[in-house]
């Protein structure tokens, strides 16, 4: 019988092998990610269960990112509240106020491998699935339980798996690829189902760029965004984590498996429009004038991103009236951008950089916009109220939009 | 259960039910103040206890924040009735002891604000014009889930 790599994933997990799509399966946990910002409501449920250990310290991975530093006195409290817990369970992956975005920071510490389960109670943990690991986002009562016993029950889910093709244009990134997509499946084009990325495009995209394609998968309700591990995933892994991996494929017959052809080869630079992430147009159709850029987030703020921005702003100065916030994604991405000098490259232009954390992406932090004002974001939700008043809009690009409109003050195309 | 409905469209998310800068609270009072407040900045003095929401398609798309199923419920918000519902906001749901039941062609059956009785057994939904939507029944594990109040409390009473 053929299976795709969900159903493998989690027969392994579960030793359950004669389950397949739609079957619920109690699935052990490999990775269990919390933050300063869900985790107080994780610790509160977890301490209602009344179980006085975690079921395994060296498996639990908590970094600070959301309010980070401390921005008010209750987010200081949620961070000690958190910092006692790690104290407490003896968590043994801890990264305080200084080390970045959670997403960013779980990869780059070596804490995915392929053939994991990993649970976050973030929406966008399915950024994982770029390196092959089954990665999907849960809420605080189920990670008490995962805390607690080590195990959550999934309904396997069936595939969703997009097969892209053709080379990329110049100007257009992996951020344009998975907007478009989005924009032809719809907001809930693959809820309940597991995401896959394949096909030539992908197979030439490094590992950067996988993580834009799987960190949006959410946004068409995706469980997870899975890629098929190659070379390029085995030696990002392999430098960085010393776990033993498993890797799995997806058999092209699997019946529960729905193969998306998408040619990307005529596309353009993409932009996701207030208020919905669906809400996808060509760049070169919107011509709005914007208050506020935003270079960062789990989406787009690695260094790859940052070289993106960089090339576009280097010598060129932000608009007067406009306004560039640059958080580069992590300590590791913040110190390349500093050796490589691209962050006199930000400075010199006019903009903003700030310490690796999420910044403006969920509007409860730094550089929130107010009524009526317009921020470009190289982040992944649009919807009202996002990045701070309802009554303000934003919008979605790849980090070369951003930069060009940031020189122009206007949603503008890369110049060539 | 009978109480108001209170509609709203396709694709509500979570930061409308609730915005992402008060996800530093963790109380159900505060958050509730802020429940709906994107679409509605008075939702919270309009909304009683007992009250419906009866939504669209996807609603509860986006973040995992389980602040969003705690808002409703501070609210006064007794269950979600919608066309269809994003994953994840489903089992915080359900975890949190609040019921969701998917409905689809529910918008067309129901009109704002009228009086609506659910009775999650039978699986009923009845409107105070007269009409009447048989839902598909939640199955007995998650009503009594829903019945405990919750996962926790569920898990701790089987537990004794």
């Amino acid at each position: 019988m053929s299976h795709t790599m969900s159903e493998k994933i989690l027969r392994k997990s579960s030793k359950n092998y004669d389950a397949e799509a739609g079957d619920i399966v109690m699935a052990n946990i490999d990775v269990a990610m919390t933050h300063d910002l869900t985790g107080p409501l994780s610790v509160q449920s977890f301490e209602k269960i009344g179980t006085k250990k975690v079921w395994d310290n060296s498996k639990i991975v908590i970094p600070f990112d959301h309010q980070v530093p401390a921005d008010s006195i209750d987010s200081a409290n949620n961070h000690i509240i958190m910092r006692k817990f790690v104290k407490e369970q003896e968590i043994e992956n801890f990264y305080d106020v200084n080390a970045g975005v959670c997403h960013q920071i779980l990869p780059e510490m070596g804490h995915v491998v392929p053939g994991e389960v990993i649970v976050g109670t973030d929406s966008h943990t399915c950024t994982h699935g770029a390196l092959g690991a089954f990665a999907t986002g849960i809420g605080s009562t189920d990670m008490a339980m995962v805390f607690s016993e080590g195990q959550l029950w999934f309904k396997i889910p069936e595939t969703n798996r997009f097969n892209i093709t053709g080379k990329l244009k110049e100007n257009v990134y992996a951020k344009d690829v998975i907007l478009n997509i989005i924009g032809q499946m719809g907001a809930d084009g693959s809820t309940y189902k597991s995401c896959e990325f394949a096909g030539d495009t992908v197979s030439n995209m490094n590992i950067s760029d996988r993580m834009v394609l799987s960190n949006m998968a959410i946004e068409m309700g995706g469980k997870t965004g899975l890629i098929e591990p190659d070379q390029k995933t085995i030696d990002y892994v392999e430098k960085r984590s010393n776990k033993s991996y498993e890797i799995f494929k997806t058999d092209l017959d699997a019946p529960s498996l729905e193969l998306i052809d998408i040619d990307v080869s005529n596309l353009e630079p993409q932009i996701a429009c207030p208020h919905n992430v669906d809400n996808v147009k060509p760049v070169s159709e919107v011509d709005i004038e914007i208050d506020q850029v935003f270079l960062g987030s789990c989406t787009n703020g690695r260094i790859d991103d940052l070289r993106d921005a960089a090339k576009i702003l280097k010598g060129n100065k932000i608009a007067k009236g406009t306004r560039m916030l640059v958080i580069p994604a992590s300590r590791e991405v913040y110190e390349k951008a500093l050796d490589e000098n691209l962050i006199k490259i930000f400075v010199e232009a006019g903009a903003l950089v700030s310490a690796p954390c999420c910044g403006p992406c969920l509007g409860g932090h730094t550089g929130l916009i107010g009524p009526g004002e317009v921020s470009l974001s190289t982040s992944n939700r649009n919807f009202k109220g996002r990045q701070g008043s309802p009554e303000g809009e934003v919008y979605l690009s790849s980090a070369a939009v951003a930069a060009a409109s940031a020189i122009t003050g206007r949603i503008s195309l890369p110049q060539s | 259960m009978k109480g108001k409905a209170w509609k709203f469209g396709n694709d509500i998310d979570t930061d409308i039910i609730i915005p992402g800068r008060y996800l530093i609270y963790t109380d159900e009072k505060t958050l509730a103040e802020h429940c709906m407040e994107g679409l509605d900045p008075e939702f919270n003095k309009k909304v009683k206890k007992g009250d419906f929401i009866v939504g669209g398609t996807n609603f509860g798309c986006g973040s995992s924040r389980e602040h969003a199923p705690i808002a409703l419920k501070g609210a006064g918000i007794v269950a979600v009735i919608a066309e269809s519902f994003a994953r994840i906001f489903y089992r915080n749901a359900t975890n949190l002891g609040l019921p969701l039941l998917e409905a689809p062609g529910i918008s067309e059956v129901i009109s704002n604000g009228e009086e609506i009785k659910v009775d999650l057994e039978k699986g009923i939904i009845s409107s105070e014009s007269g009409k009447e939507y048989e839902f598909k029944k939640l199955p007995p594990f998650m009503l009594e889930i829903l019945e405990n109040g919750g996962l926790i409390e569920y898990l701790k009473n089987k537990r004794g």
